[in-house]
């Protein structure tokens, strides 16, 4: 997870999770978790899927949800979801 | 306060004190289709001023003005250091409408996107009307008495009314209490343009709402926020508080008639103010000033009739403005923002004015105090709202030395 090249989906997420989540774009990294690290309750996190589901055109099924806990299982998720 | 007329209490107090109007053209959204195209927006408002950008996707507008007029409030109050005990504070903010703005772009964006793009995961408490309070008591952190009264044009004074009641019956110390609404959107303007409600004044926006005259044509509606601070009478002035006024009486009853018109000779309306002066124990006499309903509407002859039933031959005496002449209708927050500005002219002796009462109604034969607002002082002042559905409030208020 912590890839010490240029990751472009990192980078994008890392802006969509500050607007969403109102947190400085330094403060998103790979091993933060949603809830405890950037207080997202369950309300901000469902919009954080969306926006994420809007913005890499993908899907992210409710009860994978619960699978994404930190920043890096979203870049995971998307990685793994978005080329294939 | 949060009004068409100002961003803060001074502001809109210094408008109504100069008798300016705060209609103008909708802005909000394209009216052009609608035979009502004025209405009295709040203009500025910067919501990040009191709380971050993310709670604006959270918070329909109503609620966003209500949080930053707790705000206000509670620091006009001197409240926002000295917090009062979290158990013993509560908060009691209504709206008559609630979220229909979101309620409207969040179908549109159904319709478009489908449910599951289309509505966000916070569309519920953004537009449910007791989130007002709610996010009051979230943010300022009070845990006392915590409910939303809904009964349209009287909604924010039964708040207030209410809130007096708690503090009387011991329930809380301190009540923050009002209304708020946001509704200047297609579906809203349209829906009260529909029931023939609203000033068709297009071509002069300022002169539209016209309470009390020959040509008025309805009302102009209005949005923003009133937030009263109440709080029980010793302990205010044991913390030495800053004490604008006395609430001393509230009435509320109903019509039991029509929808949308009041009862014939103002019945409801004269049985409300009596039972407002019955439960302050004064007679009509000590009346000096009365903030009507005064919607610009036919409705303005049978409040000022009922007004001259009650008082008799003391109604010759008395003084009575509509403010709704510059601020328009705030619907359910225009009792708490009309009762914040009886208090106001009680203190300092000032008493608004109703602006464009240039053709007098013959049928509305009181003292309007038209134009110009007048240097008097006064003892007691009234205000009335009487709200859809036949239902009234009023509350009374006292000067305090």
């Amino acid at each position: 997870m912590s890839d010490a090249s240029p990751d472009p989906i990192l980078d994008k997420i890392k802006g969509i999770i500050a607007e969403q989540l109102d947190v400085p774009e330094t403060d998103v990294s790979p091993e933060k978790s949603f809830t405890d690290d950037l207080q997202a309750d369950s309300l901000a996190i469902v919009e954080l899927v969306l926006a994420l589901e809007e913005e890499f055109g993908i899907k992210i099924p409710d009860d994978k949800v619960d699978s994404i806990k930190t920043v890096g299982d979203a870049v995971q998720y998307i990685k793994r979801n978005n080329d294939g | 306060m949060i009004t068409p007329l100002g961003l803060d209490t001074e502001q809109t107090w210094e408008a109504v004190i100069a008798g300016r109007s705060g209609v103008g053209p909708i802005t909000k959204f394209d009216a052009s289709d609608l035979p009502t195209r004025i209405a009295a927006e709040v203009r500025d408002f910067e919501p990040t001023k009191y709380f971050s950008k993310k709670y604006t996707r959270q918070m329909d507008t109503f609620i966003q003005y209500a949080v930053a007029a707790s705000y206000m409030a509670l620091e006009d109050a001197g409240l926002h250091e000295d917090r009062p005990p979290a158990e013993r504070t509560g908060v009691y903010v209504g709206s008559g409408l609630g979220g229909i703005t979101t309620i409207e772009a969040t179908h549109l964006a159904m319709r478009e996107k489908g449910w599951r793009h289309g509505i966000s995961p916070y569309f519920v408490p953004a537009l449910i009307i007791n989130l007002a309070g709610g996010q009051i008591s979230i943010f300022q952190g009070f845990k006392g008495p915590l409910m939303s009264h809904v009964s349209a044009c009287s909604t924010a004074a039964h708040s207030i009314g209410e809130a007096y009641l708690a503090i009387r019956y011991g329930r809380a110390d301190v009540m923050i209490a009002g209304g708020t609404e946001s509704t200047i959107t297609a579906l809203s303007v349209g829906g009260f343009a529909a029931a023939r409600a609203l000033s068709k004044n297009n071509e002069e926006p300022t002169k539209a709402s016209r309470p009390f005259t020959k040509s008025r044509d309805g009302f102009v509606m209005g949005e923003g926020c009133g937030l009263l601070v109440l709080e029980d009478m010793d302990r205010a002035k044991a913390r030495g508080a800053k004490i604008i006024a006395e609430i001393v009486g509230y009435g509320a009853n109903s019509d039991a008639h029509h929808v949308t018109a009041p009862s014939p000779n103002g019945e409801g309306a004269q049985a409300c103010i009596r039972l407002t002066l019955e439960d302050a124990g004064i007679s009509g006499d000590a009346i000096g000033y009365v903030n009507a309903h005064g919607t610009s509407t036919g409705a303005d002859t049978v409040e000022s009739q009922a007004i001259r039933q009650v008082f008799g031959a003391h109604a010759d005496k008395l003084q009575v403005s509509s403010t709704k002449s510059m601020h328009a209708h705030l619907l359910g927050a225009a009792g708490s923002v009309e009762g914040a500005l009886c208090c106001l002219a009680l203190s300092r002796g000032v008493l608004p004015p109703t602006i464009n009462l240039d053709d007098p109604d013959p049928s509305c034969d009181l003292d309007y105090i038209p134009h110009q607002a007048r240097r008097v002082e006064v003892e007691y002042a009234l205000s009335n709202s009487f709200g859809f559905g036949g239902t009234n409030a009023c509350l009374l208020f006292k000067r305090t030395p």
